[in-house]
């Protein structure tokens, strides 16, 4: 019943094509985000239901903005104050949430794949804000973006991932995203979170797994740290100490990087952990426009999947070839 | 149902001299270049704008700025007649506080186009006077809306369809007047 674009679930079954597309969509909308006057009537009259079973802040705040910058409104479902702590089941409370007419729906879920069983019984758009380790659809559009203004480009780049890949789906949005324009990965962090099996993540993809820093830099055009969680640091032991002695990413170390390469982290940043201060406010690093960037890709991922939502079948929008220069305007 | 062409209105060399005049009205009108600028309403406003300062400039000697303004985010018929519209970028490169603003665009139908035009340019200041452009006026006003700058007035049916093609996208340089015929 459903083509690709009447929900955003996953980045790995869109084609570089529609991938392209969705970045360019973006694009008027960081011209918006300039504006001073930045609201849209675009989706007046329209409801997006956030839905977030797992917390968040960041994405949670931007997809909120982004819903009310294009005039519509939102409904907001927060995990500790909902009723799944009385023990509703998760249909249950969607049921509910869409018996309110909402024209689409956010969610968030600690277990991947919730929101493709969802979208299975709803018919609103259902957008894919984080799901388990599974995939982060629009933190890696959002990241693809901001390496694009950057770099100018996204294709055939040395992407090396510090952190926590095992768990990480921001990680695997970037690989199934950024690997469809040749790019090549390096994934880098304690054995325990960079399990070997993670080079076949993406068939077609070249990644490897390496374990010093040192050898994980070198020649990268792209950066991307993620998040440690110091809970997570127990299980097998690791001291937070030897993570920093070991992983850290530090300007000495950021030098064995391309002189060019940028930094990004999805947030939020425990500085003195994974990266030193100096970096994350250093000058190539990206972290804030990855922030601004984000509710230019949200608001296009809305209204895309709102403006078609009326249209069952053919989406117009996806016959039309887009390239990845199609960067300028025409 | 099939379109048929039933005639050409203007051919390339009439496209040229009314764009001339139009440019020479606008100056005239406006006393000058002064704050004045083009605002090309996507797709084919941008052309036509961008031919009319090029004409002003050998009036007055003076580049005109030209802006380009996509009104697919504030249009009223989201989701009726363009599910999943594809965006195009504008680029307004100046401020547009206190400026002489004409409005560049094709053909003006129903209004609703320049009506989104509007809504558009107010997000980003307060201009000091708009005024619009056109090359073919048809007809079949739905808002009260008119334009300060007109190419050609043409009586049309609302089964019919002005189609101006230039050379910048069409590869071809006239304007037909087209029926849809059952």
């Amino acid at each position: 019943m459903s083509t690709k674009f009447r929900d955003l679930l996953a980045l790995e079954p869109l084609t570089a094509d529609e991938l392209g597309f969705l970045l360019d969509q973006s694009k008027p909308f960081q011209e918006i985000q300039k504006h001073p006057l930045k609201k849209l009537a675009t989706l007046r009259g329209k409801t997006v239901a956030l839905a977030f079973f797992e917390t968040s802040t960041r994405t949670r705040i931007s997809f909120g903005a982004a819903a009310s910058r294009l005039g519509a409104d939102t409904m907001n479902l927060q995990a500790e104050a909902s009723s799944l702590k009385k023990g509703e089941t998760l249909l249950d409370t969607v049921f509910n949430l869409n018996a309110m007419k909402p024209d689409c729906l956010v969610m968030r879920h600690a277990a991947s794949g919730a929101p493709h069983y969802v979208a299975r019984h709803l018919d609103i758009p259902v957008v894919n804000a984080g799901d388990g380790t599974h995939e982060h659809p629009s933190q890696g559009l959002l990241d693809a973006l901001t390496i694009r203004d950057r770099l100018g480009t996204i294709k055939n780049l040395n992407v090396t991932i510090l952190g926590d890949i095992l768990h990480s789906r921001v990680a695997r949005s970037n690989i199934h995203l950024l690997g469809k324009f040749g790019c090549k990965f390096t994934l880098c962090g304690p054995a325990m979170w960079v399990p070997r099996e993670l080079e076949k993540i993406a068939p077609g993809t070249p990644i490897r797994c390496v374990y010093r820093i040192e050898g994980a830099l070198e020649g990268a055009d792209v950066i991307m740290m993620l998040r440690v969680q110091t809970e997570r640091l127990n299980d097998p032991p690791l001291s937070a100490d030897d993570y920093i002695l070991l992983y850290q990413l530090n300007p000495e170390r950021l030098r064995r990087a391309s002189p060019k390469a940028i930094v990004l982290h999805p947030g939020p940043i425990n500085r003195g952990i994974e990266i030193t201060p100096e970096v994350a406010d250093g000058p190539q690093s990206c972290v804030l426009e990855q922030v601004t960037n984000g509710v230019a890709v949200r608001m296009a991922i809305l209204y895309l999947l709102i403006s078609g939502a009326t249209e069952t079948d053919t989406h117009p929008a996806l016959q039309v070839k887009s390239k990845e220069s199609a960067n300028a305007s025409d | 149902m099939r379109i048929v062409e039933k005639s050409q209105l203007m051919s390339a060399p009439e496209i040229d001299r009314t764009l001339q005049r139009l440019a020479h009205e606008i100056v005239e009108k406006s006393g000058g270049t002064k704050n004045l600028a083009l605002i090309g309403i996507v797709r084919r406003g941008v052309p036509l704008a961008q031919r009319i300062a090029q004409a002003m400039q050998g009036i007055d000697g003076v580049n005109v700025p030209v802006g380009v303004l996509d009104i697919t985010l504030y249009r009223d018929d989201l989701s009726k007649v363009a599910p999943q519209a594809v965006l195009r970028s504008s680029d307004i490169p100046f401020g547009v506080d206190n400026m002489d603003l004409v409005l560049v665009d094709d053909v003006l139908y129903t209004g609703r186009t320049i009506r989104a035009a509007m809504n558009g340019l107010f997000d980003l200041g307060r201009p000091k006077r708009v005024s619009l452009c056109v090359l073919v006026d048809r007809g079949h006003r739905e808002m009260p809306i008119e334009a300060r700058y007109v190419g050609r007035k043409v009586q049309t049916s609302d089964t019919e369809i002005i189609e101006v093609r230039l050379r910048e996208i069409d590869k071809e340089e006239r304007v037909v007047l087209v029926d849809r015929v059952e």
